[in-house]
């Protein structure tokens, strides 16, 4: 049975975008040395948004310098209290432009308004206010007998699919406890890092406290490359990585990865279902699929695998593909024309190697960058689509019979980043989870975060917890 | 008849996101229109009398004079008004439903809940609004909830029974879950959320739980069961919600006052004031809606 569908409920706010936007360095916008500016488009109507500058090595060493003079000279020796007051008046801010930045974060990397808006976006805020909370405490953070003592200038370098809210899970803990950051965002998604920095700079930060060098991935490289850092904060995939350990390797800088991740949902016949098929869904296709702890794998018990490849099917079909400013949108647009080919060559693979796939039935608008809710069945652990993230709204199903085996596919992957278990039994799931190699294990629910919760991964997900008390104790010496 | 589990976490989280769609323009003009046409104007208070049931029937067949706003699908009454709603709604096509089984509490022998029932078929109900025993619910004893339901269902032959579970009484999700499945594998026609005479009444996640369990039954059996939703629902935003989640869980032929009805007496009138500020652009004011 189809659904009836809504007739176009646009988000009505437009944010103030300027035509041009410089580096954000010693508290004042600047051009580039090399006189670039690339443009950074809406990936659902292949339009122009604004040109932003390109930030190259002396840009960066230059961000680096001004991040310096503000560590040693007002941010680290202030009382802990007066940073605090500086985070709060930023996650207020956050808070009271929360639409603004919502519309701006949507257009900017395709996702729905309503996950910008409800999630992105207060989650964001949520950080700003938890840590500020946190800089005049941090003597509760260390072991007794240690003080807590800032490192120094920290390079944050954020991805493309949660732009504002991965910023801020890197500069609001690192500036709490006393250090400045120069941040990198990704190239396809500026703006709301740009938001940022205007916000910053009305709630009156220290000139030089937080930077914003927007570029490519060779910004990135050289902001990494460069000795003045004392610590990086990477999120994004593994293969930048490992060049990034790489980069930093005998230097004494520290470094956190929170890299890719193939997660596995394991769903047990007993599982509370119409709630576990929801879960699912929301695990996978939850920002296009764009979310390095997304439920890629689905591993259901084989006594409930036929209903719940039809129930599936059926729930896929109602989703809304289309407009990221349509209130009643759930899957907005691919983030980049490149990330859209290679979830689509990941996808043939896939039939290639024979599994079969199964796609929403719907159109997709003429413009943008789209892709169909999909998922896989008859999925062998060796094909790629069951090894590979591939960071799109695609979901690789297989089957298990014992908790045994279920432990032992889901752990059957290079990362380690997330899983989820699905059974109303509590002695299943404490079990089941013991046994799982992975950072979070959400039970019985998917993609739920809180700032007072650690996030990260093991093995090839990276090393370091963002979030929580974790998270400040890798911005303290 | 297998149980289901219920989780409360996903449950409210998915319901909320439902009820908060953007319902605008074209649907929001036709899902008021909807909302109207599926409501059974109640009234079920000590003080009711033959005027006020009168009263409640005109409105039934035109909520607003001097508007093309459409007539509500039913008129919902004690036994004892049953004949006065007939004779007032006599030629048109809203339908006389009535409480019955003791009803709200359901505290009585099943030969009065019967006689009950027997009454307001007998003065011409269409519909018969009956409750669950939720002592014996509660109590383990779902041999005896079926049992009365069929024992009910048996007496109103072809006419539609309603089976007011009292969700509000249940205590959790997953007993809400297990109360709607007894009762469509009883032989309700539909099932209903609440009397209206307690504290909690219909809410989005129960309404979710409901809609989940009528999917269920539909995937098993190919029989479309009905849904009512009783009690607090007071405003426009609220049905809308409501509707959301019938669409998106349920679909679209469950849009219908065949399926789906909102027990409800002062929904109406906020459902004609937004109706108008649909279609001329401002508000009117509230003493130009009838009150009854």
């Amino acid at each position: 049975m189809s659904s009836s569908p809504y007739a176009a409920a646009p988000e009505s706010t437009r944010p103030r975008i300027r035509d041009e936007y410089g580096l954000f360095i010693g508290g004042t916008w600047s051009a580039p040395q090399s006189g670039r500016y690339d443009v950074t488009i809406d990936p659902a109507r292949e339009e122009p948004i604004a040109r932003v500058a390109y930030g190259g090595p002396d840009d960066v060493a230059r961000a680096i310098r001004s991040a310096r003079k503000a560590y040693e000279r007002w941010w680290a020796p202030m009382k802990p209290a007066t940073r605090a007051k500086y985070l709060f008046r930023i996650a207020r801010a956050i808070t009271e432009r929360s639409r603004e930045i919502a519309v701006l974060e949507s257009m900017d990397g395709g996702k729905p308004i309503r996950e910008a808006r409800d999630f992105d976006v207060p989650m964001a805020a949520a950080h700003f206010f938890y840590y500020a909370g946190w800089a005049d405490k941090l003597e509760w953070v260390l072991r007794a007998g240690r003080r807590p003592q800032p490192l120094g200038v920290c390079g944050a370098i954020v991805p493309w699919n949660f732009p504002l809210l991965m910023a801020a899970w890197k500069i609001a803990p690192a500036l709490a406890c006393g250090n400045t950051v120069v941040l990198k965002p990704a190239e396809t998604t500026p703006m709301t890092a740009l938001l940022l920095a205007e916000i910053a700079r009305d709630a009156d930060l220290p000139p030089g406290v937080l930077n914003v060098v927007t570029g490519d991935g060779a910004t990135g490289a050289a902001l990494v490359a460069h000795p003045g850092l004392d610590k990086v904060a990477f999120t994004g995939s593994t293969e930048v990585g490992r060049e990034i350990a790489r980069a930093l390797a005998g230097r004494e800088t520290r470094l956190t990865l929170e890299l890719g991740g193939k997660a596995a949902h394991i769903l047990f016949e007993d599982a509370p279902l119409d709630q576990a098929i929801e879960g699912v869904v929301r695990g996978i296709y939850f920002n296009q699929g764009h979310v390095c702890c997304a439920g890629s794998r689905l591993l259901v018990e084989e006594s409930i695998l036929d209903e719940t490849v039809a129930r599936l099917q059926q729930r896929i079909d109602r989703l809304r593909v289309g407009d990221p400013l349509d209130k009643n949108t759930d899957i907005g647009a691919i983030n980049s024309r490149a990330q859209l080919e290679r979830i689509d060559e990941l996808v043939r693979s896939g039939v290639e190697q024979g599994a079969t796939l199964i796609q929403q039935r719907c159109d997709l608008p003429e413009r943008g960058y789209f892709y169909r809710a999909s998922f896989f069945t008859n999925v062998q652990s060796s094909h790629r689509i069951a090894r590979e993230e591939i960071f799109g709204p695609v979901l690789a199903v297989m089957s298990f019979r014992t908790p045994e085996e279920a432990i032992e596919k889901a752990n059957d992957t290079p990362y380690g980043l997330s899983a989820g278990v699905w059974t109303e039994r509590g002695s299943t799931n404490m079990a089941v989870a013991r046994g799982l190699t992975a950072g979070v294990v959400w039970c019985n629910t998917f993609n739920r975060f809180d700032p007072a919760s650690p996030f990260g991964g093991f093995r090839e997900s990276g090393f370091g917890r963002e979030g929580g008390v974790h998270g400040l104790n890798e911005y303290l010496a | 008849m297998k149980r289901v589990c219920v989780d409360a976490v996903m449950l409210e989280s998915r319901s909320n996101e439902l009820a908060a769609r953007s319902i605008k323009g074209e649907t929001k003009r036709a899902w008021i229109d909807l909302a109207i046409s599926c409501i059974d104007l109640t009234t079920l208070e000590g003080r009711d009398s033959p005027g006020r049931v009168r009263s409640l029937c005109a409105k039934a067949r035109t909520p607003l004079p001097g508007s093309d706003a459409p007539s509500v699908a039913a008129v919902c009454v004690y036994p004892n008004f049953v004949g006065i709603a007939r004779r007032a709604l006599e030629g048109s096509a809203i339908r006389v439903a009535s409480v019955a089984t003791a009803f709200p509490a359901g505290q009585s022998e099943l030969a009065v809940k019967l006689a009950d029932t027997e009454q307001a078929l007998g003065a011409g109900a269409d519909e018969i609004d009956m409750v669950i025993d939720r002592g014996a619910f509660l109590s383990g004893d779902e041999d005896r909830v079926v049992a009365e339901i069929r024992a009910v269902k048996d007496r109103c032959g072809d006419r539609h029974l309603k089976v007011i579970l009292e969700t509000g009484e249940l205590g959790s999700y997953t007993a809400i879950r297990r109360a709607c499945d007894l009762a469509l594998e009883a032989g309700a026609d539909t099932i209903k959320s609440s009397t209206g005479k307690i504290g909690t009444n219909a809410t989005f996640p129960t309404a979710l739980a409901m809609c989940d369990a009528l999917a269920s039954f539909f995937r098993r059996t190919g029989v479309r069961r009905g849904l009512k939703l009783a009690g607090g629902i007071r405003n426009t935003k609220q049905a809308l919600g409501y509707l959301a989640i019938l669409n998106e869980t349920l679909g679209e032929p469950w849009l219908d006052p065949g399926s789906f009805r909102f027990g409800a007496s002062a929904l109406l009138d906020d459902l004609l004031m937004q109706r108008e500020r649909v279609r001329t652009g401002h508000y009117t004011r509230p003493e130009r809606i009838p009150k009854d």
